[in-house]
């Protein structure tokens, strides 16, 4: 049989659509619920007190076009790392998937398809909600999806590879510690990194959050070439962590 | 045709040798029972059949598939049920069902779904999520998950391990049938009535071997004989009937509260006491005497 049959991903996928219509509901509530905290918290609290614009955008468009990035990591490595270790460790679902004639190849592959796929539909309510909060829809705002699923896709792999590499559930502290929390924070969410010491700022460009807030901005006040090269860098970045997870949950799953 | 030859297979686990030079073969048509104690390397057979796990030498070939390199193939035609439930239990039973016919490429995915109701005896809760289903409904639907594509070949393990005896033997009428359907299993146990009651054949395994096969009924003449004397009493007392029967060369073992000798027709004057319970000699007492270890 060959590598990456098409059937077998999406018999993967629809073990995951059917356990999602078990918990949509609350999934959805909370990821429109959130941005509109963040906004009313950050947008307008702050645009009220401290910072009335940023490189000449209203403080609460900057913060909403930047909340994607948010959205898009905490709804995807974040139930990457804890969907594939429960479901390796505690529910032993995978041993019954690869029992199928499935390869965990193609079963990697169908978990970060799913995960891009939801979490790339999820990171664009933020922005919808900032249009609902005075923001101007424009046309390059079509390709906001892509970039989300795209930068979705990277930090699902990033998420299965280390659900595939920890001893204990408790060990995600860590990763969320030292890596999680630092790309959300110097993504240029909630202040430009061009403020950031030199060399936070050349830290900051190899973040893929940080290239995702940029794409979401261009698509919302101007795309320019180099966000080409951003794209093409967040495609690299899903390439990497794709094979690394692989790689990963191949030595974790089969003896 | 065989469906199933292992031969010289070999599985190590750091230091631990889970399987140990395996040779095995499983004819079709027949449910081949994989009897042993637990650790004896049977869990650890099944995963090398399922390319879940990679021998480190040997021969492995299953419905004409060379593993590891082919064994996506022959997963294809083969169902798994598991030892522990990992159904998903927010999702529906013919969710469940469908997901698993999705995964082997059935055709028909409502059709096999409906068939594995059947079969399941489920057609009733098809919507109700597993969670709501009794311990031997859910076992009966793991069950019919590893059959919704109608495999030749079924791997199960350890199918009724911590069951109640009515969901047991709920279990064991449908493994019957599918028995005498024709569908080739290898089931691994280390339930003696369990193999005794289902298989035609039982292979003891100890040690990452096989170390005995055949017919229950040959296992037993072979090594048991044809007799089993119970002898209940004190501690004491055992202890002298026990050093007795073993001075006249006879094997014997405990028995719960009881001692067992094995093979008391051979047995001269005085070496099986009159109050003795004499039996017909068991699986059991083959087991315990090749493996050393206390039947469940």
């Amino acid at each position: 049989m060959r590598r990456l049959e098409p059937a077998a991903i999406a018999g993967v996928m629809s073990r995951e659509v059917a356990n999602f219509r078990t918990y949509w509901k609350g999934t959805t509530f909370s990821s429109v619920l959130e941005p509109i905290v963040y906004l009313l918290a950050f947008g307008l609290g702050l645009s009220a007190t401290l910072v009335d614009e940023v490189n000449g955008v209203p403080y609460i468009q900057f913060v909403g076009t930047g909340m994607v990035a948010t959205a898009v990591i905490f709804s995807s490595a974040l139930p990457a790392m804890f969907g594939t270790f429960v479901k390796h460790r505690f529910q032993n679902t995978y041993d019954a998937i690869l029992a199928a004639p499935v390869d965990v190849e193609e079963l990697v592959s169908a978990e970060m398809l799913w995960i891009g796929l939801r979490s790339g539909s999820y990171g664009c309510i933020p922005l919808l909600v900032t249009i609902g909060f005075g923001l101007d829809p424009a046309p390059g705002m079509l390709l906001v999806p892509l970039f989300c699923f795209v930068t979705a896709l990277g930090f699902a792999g990033f998420g299965v590879a280390m659900a595939a590499t920890v001893a204990k559930i408790d060990q995600f502290n860590y990763v969320t510690a030292l890596f999680v929390t630092p790309l959300f924070l110097v993504a240029g969410t909630f202040f430009p990194i061009d403020g950031l010491p030199q060399g936070f700022q050349v830290v900051a460009q190899l973040n893929p959050l940080h290239q995702l807030v940029e794409l979401v901005r261009g698509g919302a006040f101007g795309y320019e070439w180099v966000d080409v090269a951003r794209f093409a860098f967040l495609a690299g970045f899903a390439l990497l962590t794709w094979r690394i997870a692989i790689a990963r949950m191949q030595k974790r799953l089969i003896d | 045709m065989a469906a199933v030859e292992l031969s010289g297979v070999v599985k190590r686990f750091g230091p631990i040798t889970a399987v140990d030079g395996l040779d095995l073969e499983v004819p079709e048509g027949i449910c081949l029972g994989l009897l042993g104690p637990n650790g004896a390397g049977k869990s650890t057979t099944m995963r090398l059949l399922t390319g879940q796990a990679i021998a480190d030498a040997g021969r492995l070939r299953v419905l004409d598939h060379e593993l590891p390199a082919d064994a996506k193939a022959a997963r294809a035609e083969m169902g798994v049920v598991p030892q522990l439930d990992n159904l998903d239990v927010d999702v529906t039973v013919e969710d469940n069902l469908a997901v698993f016919a999705r995964l082997y490429r059935v055709p028909d995915v409502g059709a096999a779904v409906d068939r594995a109701l059947d079969l399941a005896r489920l057609r009733g809760r098809r919507r109700d999520a597993v969670d709501q289903l009794s311990g031997g409904m859910r076992r009966r639907l793991l069950l019919a998950r590893g059959l919704v594509h109608e495999p030749r070949l079924i791997l199960l393990d350890e199918p009724t391990v911590g069951l109640d005896p009515q969901i047991r033997t709920e279990l064991w009428t449908l493994i019957d049938n599918l028995r005498t359907g024709g569908t080739t299993i290898l089931m691994s146990t280390h339930y003696i009535e369990e193999a005794e009651r289902l298989a035609d054949e039982v292979a003891l395994m100890a040690n990452g071997k096989v170390i005995s096969r055949g017919r229950p009924s040959e296992l037993i003449a072979e090594h048991a004989g044809t007799q089993t004397a119970e002898v209940y009493g004190p501690p004491d007392r055992l202890a002298t009937v026990r050093a007795f029967a073993e001075s006249e060369g006879l094997t014997v073992r405990p028995a719960g509260p009881a001692i067992a000798i094995v093979g008391s027709e051979r047995a001269g004057n005085g070496a099986v006491p009159e109050d003795a319970v004499v039996r017909a000699a068991s699986l059991e007492d083959v087991f315990v005497m090749l493996t050393g270890e206390e039947a469940e």
